[in-house]
């Protein structure tokens, strides 16, 4: 079945293995998924090595995630992967919902210009990871071991303890930190029994990935009462290569073995996409929704990030899409805790904003279950009475659940968050990812974010550079000052990287005035921002966003240094 | 905000015996699924129309208040 051609990867006896002599590595990451991947990527781009462990030899099985949400794309590009996905993927925007035959509405995901990455695309996850794969290999701070199988976790103050086996026999490794990644049937949440708890939703699905010629538009098609199919939903969705994904909701009392066999699958499929049209079958699955979390996400030196530590349903994209910057959030904070630069304090920061997250993502996508699997007679009568009103109310339109599509999550009472203090009349909040815009003709903001702490000085004729800003870069944790100005408009930046708001998003998402500033985190998350520079201010919100209790100037050695 | 209810409590409506029968003769001739689209629709209407999340909460509140 398939037209992909799964790469294998050869287990190398690990050098600790072979020779026996005992290894500390700062971090060792257990799955080579896309979470466990980016993790690597990350942790690299920041100068921390790390051992990827797997027990497979090749990537997934079949397409399974297979929508990649626009902050999913900015942290790849971040760390030089997006170009092939963006290349090999489906761009999309635009969705539509269905009830029977009728037309209900259209959502656009990204109804305005200028910005670098689309708002999806559409890619198996089987090239999402042979990219990622391509990247780690092009690395030397990434070991990617094969056919690595974790059978033990010993959990210490100071190191966690792996063994793990492989076709050469077992060994034991130690490491500072371990993350884990290995999806959701994770073996270390196993090994360290820790519950996964939440609800299964009773009713089955069944995923067809088909290989077809056919001229379905790009775009998102949802069904309610599909004409084709005697389940409440269907969904259409295109992939590279010519493969759709198509996902038919069954119903609670089928068998999930029978069904995925071809002699179900195909006659559903033919009812759908009719007699004539020829198709290959790439992958079946039947499956149950489950929305479950673990309650912590850190336990002590065991950090667990994706699937491992939440389970979504998947209309909405936000499996993968919430696993990435779970990695992201995670790896500038293990590499400032590492480098001896935060206490290892921070870490706790990264249960607390992505635990919020993953609730946020449990409650967004357990409503849409709710909706489309509505059982008994009042919740079909809301749900009915939402898709009946649709069509003629434009408001009802809203109500009508179809899947509520991943976003970046606003981490809004994060304790890393210094709360605003001046008037505000929208733009970008602490807590929340920076919005891109374009800058210098040709070039992204974005692009400038995300290296260091960064700090972002909104330049006006009436608020000169001020001299503090260049001593930002010589803290201990150094923050890279950036001067944005507005298009026309020569600016002064006393040597900082100035950059000219070509099209005057920055300024306009930012809700900035000249004077405005924001500091950035490493993972481009706002910490805090002002309507004037107060270096004070800033010093002491990036000693919050670090859990320090202060930030020094570098010792002057180190200036020299760097000077 | 549940200290201040801004549920209004005293009358609203113009016509409560007219209101009482258009609602009772809506339902007319309907199964019980059909009754419960009606009332499903018109949660939905006059929700909207309201716009109000304070008091729709209330409201919702207020409804549920003394039944189970």
């Amino acid at each position: 079945m398939g037209s992909y051609e799964y790469k294998t990867y050869d287990f190398v006896t690990p050098e600790e293995q072979r020779t026996g002599a005992p290894a500390r590595h700062p971090v060792v990451i257990v799955g080579a998924g896309p979470v466990g991947l980016t993790a690597a990527v990350d942790l690299a781009y920041r100068g921390v090595r790390s051992v990827v462990l797997d027990d497979e030899n090749q990537v997934s099985e079949g397409s399974r995630a297979i929508c990649w949400a626009k902050r999913t794309l900015e942290i790849w590009d971040r760390l030089g992967c997006a170009e092939p996905m963006e290349a090999k993927g489906i761009t999309w925007k635009l969705g539509k919902v269905f009830d029977g035959d009728r037309h209900l509405y259209t959502f656009d995901l990204l109804p305005e210009p200028h910005h670098k990455h689309p708002a999806f695309i559409n890619l198996q996850q089987y090239y999402a990871e042979e990219y990622l794969i391509d990247r780690v290999n092009a690395l030397d701070a990434v070991e990617l071991r094969w056919s690595n199988r974790v059978t033990a976790v010993e959990p210490d103050a100071d190191k966690v303890t792996l063994t793990i086996e492989t076709p050469d026999g077992p060994y034991r490794t130690e490491c500072d930190y371990l993350i884990a990644c290995d999806g959701a049937r994770s073996t270390v949440r196993k090994l360290m029994d820790l519950e996964f708890v939440g609800r299964y939703f009773e009713d089955r699905f069944l995923i067809a990935d088909v290989k077809m010629k056919a001229n379905f538009p790009t775009e998102r098609w949802f069904w309610y009462h599909p004409p084709f199919h005697e389940g409440p939903s269907a969904l259409l969705h295109r992939q590279a290569d010519d493969v759709f994904r198509i996902d038919l909701q069954l119903g609670p009392e089928v068998d999930p073995d029978e069904e995925a066999t071809p002699e179900k699958v195909v006659p559903r499929l033919k009812k759908m996409l009719g007699e004539d049209v020829e198709f290959e079958l790439e992958w079946v699955s039947v499956y149950r929704f489950q929305a479950r979390r673990l309650a912590k996400f850190r336990h002590g030196r065991v950090l667990f990030a994706g699937d491992s530590a939440h389970q979504v349903s998947p209309f909405g994209a936000r499996g993968g899409n919430s696993g990435i910057p779970d990695a992201e959030n995670l790896a500038w904070k293990l590499a400032l805790v590492l480098g001896g630069k935060a206490p290892d304090d921070l870490l706790d920061s990264y249960d607390a904003e992505r635990v919020y997250a993953a609730d946020d993502n449990l409650r967004i996508t357990s409503r849409t279950t709710d909706f489309m699997s509505a059982k008994g007679a009042v919740p079909v009568a809301f749900r009915d009475a939402a898709l009946g009103l649709a069509t003629k109310w434009p408001f009802a339109r809203a109500l009508v659940n179809a899947g509520r599509l991943s976003t970046a999550t606003v981490h809004w009472d994060s304790p890393l968050n210094t709360p605003d203090g001046d008037d505000w009349a929208g733009g970008v909040v602490a807590g929340q990812v920076c919005e891109d815009a374009p800058v210098n003709g040709d070039d992204w903001l974005l692009d400038h974010l995300g290296r260091d702490f960064a700090f972002l000085y909104f330049f006006g004729a009436e608020a000169p550079v001020p001299d503090g800003l260049s001593g930002l870069a010589r803290l201990e944790i150094p923050v890279q000052p950036l001067v944005v100005v507005p298009q026309g408009e020569g600016a002064t930046a006393g040597g900082l990287t100035a950059l000219a708001d070509s099209e005057g998003c920055a300024f306009a998402r930012y809700d900035a005035r000249p004077g405005s500033c924001y500091l950035v985190r490493p993972d481009q998350t706002v910490a805090g921002r002002w309507r004037r520079f107060d270096e004070a201010a800033v010093r002491a919100a990036l000693a919050r966003a670090s859990c320090r209790d202060a930030v020094a100037p570098a010792a002057p050695q180190e200036q020299a240094a760097e000077a | 905000m549940a200290d201040v209810p801004k549920l209004r409590a005293d009358l609203g409506i113009a016509a409560p015996d007219d209101l009482y029968e258009a609602l009772i003769k809506a339902h007319e001739g309907l199964s019980q699924e059909q009754s419960n689209l009606l009332n499903a629709r018109l949660i939905f209407l006059l929700a909207n129309h309201v716009g109000d999340d304070a008091v729709l909460h209330e409201a919702i509140a207020a409804a549920r208040e003394g039944i189970a």
